[in-house]
């Protein structure tokens, strides 16, 4: 059996930090691709600008990049913060910049702008007839929205939402380097003090696969689900 | 230069010559690291991809394990995995592999050219798959055997539908880079990290290395814009 050095819980704590920060960052990314994919579609050039620079930017910058400077630069934008507010009105706070916020605001922020792209296709999927009938039937905007848009596109956008979890789930690793005590860190720490790297990274591998195989049947099962009562050309 | 430009270069003790040939070096590293990684996972990936398509699973299956292994994982892990595992191979240090896998810079291309192999092998593949039969059909009435049919017309007409999901595996290989810092690489994220520690200042460290990325992928995205238009030229519409 897997002899893990008195590790083992050390990892699975490490594996529920993995998988939390994965929930939390998918919601944010969630939230901002609405948002974005809404400021995309608004026709306001100001909204389209704004939702444009972000994706770009976005997609300009490594993961990486960003989380070092929204971790240290959030740091000492918060001591910064402090100094001031203990000058201006002789208040004194202060915390400590959290590697965990850190990585959900920055993989939510990275994912948020990966789904803006796939919940703007998935808008632009459903059918203007449905709209158009919605709106002769005196549907209101916000109505028309959640009653017929959300539903018929979320079809269109669950493979995109399954592809950016998949790869959200493997970003997570890089909050490691942050600090964060996740699984990756755990192993690490655990290799280079035991010198039996294969021995700790191996089992993480392996929950990271058993993580991406698991979503996979059950976005596949979602999708089923989502395309009832669509008839589809290959079948 | 403008006025302000000038004064703002004056006071600021961080972008000196010193720290901008150091960005220099890390973007070299970088631009080496990546380039050698995504051709030398390419020249694999075709092979494979073809072998991944053949009916036999002795043939295909394997491949596919080495596919479904290295993109279930997170590159980091993979690293990790290489970097400090390499020197743990019982042996090793006395083979003149040692010489080499010592420097921090050949495990990490090892690991990224495993990497990118592997998501290059699922593209190609995807887009062997795809081929029109008639093409392949109207290729065996011509005679052609299977060697020159897949050079001739399966390749060709698979590369031109591969061209878009491999420039996006090239800026993200671009980006999943930046985790060479990690294992004591010098490449541009090392060179921010440096800095940044050097100065305590991770905005402009960081900042100015966010810019570097965003140059490196602007290049890319440009030339694959360019490399496209050409690949699909027989699609573009007829000038009246």
């Amino acid at each position: 059996m897997l002899d893990l050095k008195g590790y083992g819980p050390a990892l699975l704590d490490g594996a529920v930090v993995t998988i939390e920060l994965a929930f939390l960052s998918l919601a944010l990314a969630l939230t901002l691709g609405l948002l974005g994919a809404a400021a995309k579609l608004s026709g306001s050039r100001l909204a389209v600008g704004i939702a444009t620079f972000y994706t770009t930017l976005v997609r300009g910058v490594p993961d990486l990049v960003m989380m070092l400077l929204f971790y240290y630069g959030g740091q000492v934008g918060v001591n910064m913060l402090s100094d001031y507010v203990w000058e201006a009105y002789g208040i004194d706070f202060f915390f400590q910049f959290d590697p965990f916020i850190s990585g959900i605001i920055t993989i939510g922020l990275i994912f948020g702008a990966y789904m803006t792209e796939t919940f703007r296709g998935a808008f632009l999927a459903v059918e203007t007839g449905q709209i158009e009938a919605a709106r002769a039937y005196g549907f209101s905007r916000w109505h028309t929205f959640r009653r017929i848009m959300v539903p018929q596109m979320l079809r269109h956008a669950l493979p995109g939402i399954g592809n950016n979890w998949q790869v959200l789930l493997k970003t997570t690793a890089l909050v490691s380097i942050i600090g964060l005590t996740d699984m990756v860190r755990v192993a690490e720490e655990a290799a280079k003090a035991e010198r039996m790297p294969f021995h700790f990274f191996i089992p993480v591998a392996f929950v990271y696969l058993a993580l991406t195989a698991g979503s996979e049947l059950f976005i596949k099962w979602l999708d089923k689900r989502a395309n009832v009562g669509v008839a589809q050309g290959n079948q | 230069m403008p006025d302000f430009l000038a004064a703002w270069l004056d006071q600021n003790e961080i972008f000196t010559a010193m720290t901008l040939m150091e960005y220099w070096d890390g973007m070299v590293t970088t631009v080496q690291l990546v380039f050698l990684c995504l051709v030398i996972g390419l020249l694999f990936a075709v092979p494979l991809a073809i072998l991944r398509t053949f009916k036999n699973p002795f043939v295909s299956g394997p491949v596919w394990l080495y596919t479904y292994l290295f993109r279930g994982t997170p590159l980091l892990v993979q690293l990790y995995i290489i970097y400090y595992g390499i020197a743990q191979i019982p042996g090793i240090q006395e083979t003149f592999w040692w010489a080499i896998f010592r420097e921090p810079f050949y495990p990490a291309l090892l690991a990224f050219t495993l990497n990118t192999c592997a998501y290059t092998t699922e593209i190609i593949r995807g887009a062997i798959v795809s081929t029109p039969h008639g093409e392949i059909e109207a290729a065996k009435a011509y005679g052609m055997n299977w060697f020159m049919r897949m050079r001739r017309i399966v390749l060709p007409s698979a590369a031109r539908r591969a061209v878009q999901a491999y420039s996006n595996e090239v800026i993200f290989m671009l980006h999943s880079s930046a985790i060479a810092s990690v294992v004591t690489i010098v490449d541009l994220t090392g060179a921010a990290r440096n800095i940044y520690s050097r100065f305590y200042a991770p905005f402009e460290a960081f900042t100015f290395v966010a810019l570097c990325y965003m140059l490196l992928t602007f290049i890319l995205v440009f030339a694959f814009r360019k490399l496209e238009s050409h690949l699909l030229r027989h699609q573009r519409p007829a000038r009246s």
